[in-house]
């Protein structure tokens, strides 16, 4: 029943699905460690979705579909930017609002292509590499969204650790006000780690569409962006973690897909809730163990300079 | 009469050194309060100037504008006698002025060499950084130790992060906006060598400071405001204190009389050996807390801001549990495990330091606020029911008897000023007539008038049989009008000593840590 090729097959699912999660927490973490707390993870990543699946099939570039989509998650996030940054709004109910706007934008840039299929991006090939057993197609047959993933987490986590401008968004993130009487621009700062998070939920858009599943469906994301969400906390803000967390996450959803093959019975509505049930059980052990910590001093409080 | 002089609006001429950065007819209004009204001021190279005026006469409102972080209605600035505008404070760092702010603009997250990183604008490698903090702390005599985390410092300590990320722009001209507030005696004595070495070397220092024997000691040139106008600038070594309290408070500072011994009465408060764990990231720890205060007297507790004085309010108001239960005797009841609401039906009464958030409710309206600490008394609140009429009676007496000012009929807690929103908060405790009173910083940031105000009324609520526990960063309303005075350190108090058999020196030295209680034999001897 498991044999070395079978389980290879599921490893590599596995990394395949923790992809999108990875590439859209990498993206909300660094809008939190600057401060800003955007709902809007999961419309942003529909949008893209949308727009590079649209873009994918009408040009038939899969390089231009995913420009496509980084651009309208960018888009999206500027939307909620301009309000919870600039106007002030209450970031939770602007958050919820891009969200709600962006599943509607979705369902209407996708409409046309409804039944349509595409061809999935290809797997990078590693002559040698690719064929060792069991991890050989996880790590060495994916596809360049998977190494991309990768690479934005060393980005991210190098970043964060190692730079000035990780430096500042971690200032901006722990005290506003403090950073603002040092003179660093804290809005626009602020606004800039959103947008690197709505690229990075329209990356993880056009992973979906383009490659992990290459069709369009009105609810393709499925909660993803709210799970990525919960990656962050889970986290406790710390790149690394986020690795873990999705690693796990998409192991929980890969295999109760493979349960459900098996057929033990269990109702296939509540193997698929597992992920969601996961994500609770996972914030709940996480507050009553670390309390919160490592969350940004600043976390979800707008910041209104003095007159 | 004090020798009143004009403003200089330039260098002026003969021995006075030129001006670094100028002031010249400031202005600034929020809304209805007109902040500042065209204020001048010249901070000179080589010189400590000092900014004197009580809370709320507008000295950190000129010192916003003087370093771009809010923006003057009308009036000047010049640097070098150049005219120039600050649009943020980026813009004056990079002219040269550093500020060092008495809330300080510090993340606690971060460690101290990265702190000082976001202040330059040089991109420079942290442990070159580091290596040039070290140059500084040995040159000015800040001990400072550059990779320990910002969060675990003292305040002390902290204030020295400040000052040397100011120093490290090589500033012509660094205000000190209240330093010494959060230090012990030791420490401003330390922190005034510092200045004096800067100003050696010619940079301008303007010291803001309502202690009028520092700058007495430490400046060439003060400016005094009230009301947000400019009253005199003077010369602080040929003025007396009193002389110098009279241009800030433009009255006689009234004193609160100390009443005669009478006698006391049985013991309100007991604490007996209470401990407590810190919590990490907020609450402070408590060690082995033994405490007696009898009915009649006032207790003070003096320490510096930050050594377990708020966890030690939270564990006697009941916010904070998790002692033994015996621990806290209040009125003859074991109280250690009771909340907030049982503690006041034993007749205790708490006003914490936060008047806007923790003592008052900011947007809700001042009657409403009446209810925060009363419902529990059975007077205003009957079977779950507010009965409106017994509230604004309650209202409308603290108002009377306290005096308490405001525009309207019945206002959110948030527009009144802090000398009358503290002034309502006590009248709120007072009027439950409680037989222990716990108050957490009662004059802080409230003009001398209301001050004087709330300790007299401390004083007779004393007198009439309550016992007060005061808790104070201000060692002199301590030493004025309370009986005794114990010291806090690191979490840890001393044995309560009576005011006549102590002093300021042997207080400041348990301020900073030397716990052996020192009463007047050591001076004696």
């Amino acid at each position: 029943m498991l044999d070395a090729a079978m389980v290879g097959a599921v490893l590599a699912s596995v990394v395949a699905a923790a992809s999108t999660l990875l590439i859209a927490s990498l993206g909300e973490l660094v809008a939190e460690r600057a401060g800003t707390l955007n709902l809007g993870v999961e419309g942003m990543m529909i949008v893209g979705a949308a727009v590079g699946y649209a873009t994918g099939y009408s040009s038939g570039s899969l390089l231009l579909g995913t420009l496509a989509a980084v651009l309208a998650g960018t888009a999206l996030s500027l939307v909620f930017a301009t309000l919870a940054i600039w106007l002030a709004a209450n970031q939770v109910a602007s958050g919820l609002a891009t969200t709600i706007l962006g599943l509607g934008l979705a369902g209407l840039i996708g409409a046309p292509f409804v039944g349509t299929r595409l061809d999935a991006a290809p797997e990078l090939q590693v002559p040698g590499l690719t064929d060792l057993p069991l991890l050989g197609e996880a790590l060495f047959g994916q596809n360049a969204f998977v190494y991309a993933s990768l690479a934005l987490l060393a980005l991210v986590s190098w970043g964060l650790a190692r730079t000035r401008a990780g430096l500042v968004i971690r200032a901006v993130g722990e005290s506003h006000a403090a950073a603002h009487a040092l003179g660093h621009p804290v809005r626009r700062i602020r606004t800039l780690a959103v947008m690197f998070g709505g690229a990075c939920a329209g990356l993880a858009g056009a992973h979906l569409s383009l490659a992990y599943t290459p069709f369009w469906a009105s609810d393709m994301t499925s909660g993803r962006g709210w799970i990525a969400l919960a990656l962050v906390v889970f986290s406790a803000w710390k790149p690394l973690w986020l690795l873990a967390g999705a690693y796990l996450f998409g192991a929980v959803s890969i295999l109760q897909l493979h349960v459900q093959g098996f057929g033990f019975g269990i109702p296939p509505q509540l193997l698929s809730a597992l992920p969601y049930l996961a994500t609770v059980v996972a914030l709940v052990l996480i507050s009553a163990l670390k309390r919160g910590q490592g969350a940004p001093a600043s976390l979800g409080v707008p910041f209104v300079p003095d007159r | 009469m004090t020798d009143v002089s004009a403003p200089a609006a330039s260098s002026s001429p003969g021995d006075s050194p030129p001006a670094v950065l100028e002031a010249i007819g400031l202005t600034k209004r929020f809304g209805a309060l007109l902040a500042n009204d065209h204020v001048s001021l010249a901070i000179r190279a080589g010189e400590t100037h000092a900014l004197l005026g009580e809370n709320g006469a507008g000295k950190s409102t000129l010192v916003k504008m003087m370093c771009g972080l809010i923006q003057a209605d009308s009036g000047e600035l010049r640097f070098d006698g150049t005219p120039v505008t600050f649009p943020d404070p980026a813009a004056s760092r990079a002219r040269g002025v550093g500020v060092v702010f008495q809330h300080f603009a510090l993340f606690d997250a971060l460690t101290v060499v990265e702190n000082v990183a976001l202040g330059l604008p040089a991109h420079e490698s942290l442990p070159a950084l580091a290596a040039r903090i070290e140059a500084c702390v040995h040159r000015y005599g800040l001990a400072v130790e550059p990779y320990r985390r910002v969060g675990q410092l003292s305040v002390g300590e902290r204030q020295r992060v400040e000052i040397v990320r100011c120093l490290l722009g090589d500033p012509r001209v660094l205000i000190l906006d209240e330093p010494t507030s959060v230090l012990t005696p030791d420490e401003s004595e330390n922190l005034f060598r510092t200045v004096d070495l800067l100003t050696a070397e010619g940079r301008a220092v303007l010291f803001i400071s309502h202690k009028l024997d520092e700058v007495r000691r430490l400046c060439q040139r003060a400016t005094v405001l009230r009301g947000g106008k400019f009253i005199a600038e003077v010369d602080p070594r040929r003025e007396s204190a009193a002389s110098l309290a009279r241009l800030m408070v433009g009255a006689e500072v009234p004193r609160t009389p100390r009443t005669v011994t009478h006698e006391l009465g049985e013991p309100r408060l007991l604490v007996r050996n209470l401990t407590l764990k810190g919590d990490g990231s907020r609450g402070s720890a408590l060690h082995d807390i033994e405490l007696e205060i009898r009915a009649g007297e006032i207790v003070g507790i003096a320490g510096v801001a930050g050594n377990g004085q708020t966890a030690l309010f939270e564990a006697l108001s009941g916010e904070r549990l998790g002692g033994d239960p015996e621990a806290i005797v209040i009125n003859r009841v074991p109280a250690g495990a009771l909340g907030p609401t049982e503690r006041r039906a034993l007749k205790a009464g708490f006003v914490p330091e936060e008047r806007l958030g923790h003592a008052a409710a900011p947007d809700m309206r001042l009657s409403d606020n009446v209810l925060l600490t009363t419902h529990g008394d059975g007077r205003i609140v009957r079977h779950g029911i507010v009965s409106q009429s017994a509230l604004h009676a309650r209202f409308a007496e603290i108002v009377k008897r306290f005096d308490v000012r405001f525009g309207g009929r019945d206002p959110k807690a948030r527009r009144l000023s802090g000398g009358n929103l503290q002034k309502f908060v006590i009248g709120r405790e007072v009027l439950r007539e409680p037989v222990l009173l716990v108050v957490d910083q009662p004059t802080w940031g409230v003009d001398a008038a209301a001050a004087a105000f709330i300790r007299t009324t401390l004083r007779s609520r004393a007198a009439e049989g309550c016992a007060v526990l005061v808790i104070s960063q201000d060692l002199d309303e301590l030493l004025e009008f309370t009986d005794r005075i114990a010291v806090m350190s690191e979490g840890r108090l001393t044995r309560p000593v009576p005011v006549e058999e102590t002093s300021r020196e042997a207080i400041g030295l348990a301020m900073g840590g030397a716990l052996a209680p020192a009463p007047e034999d050591a001076d004696a001897a």
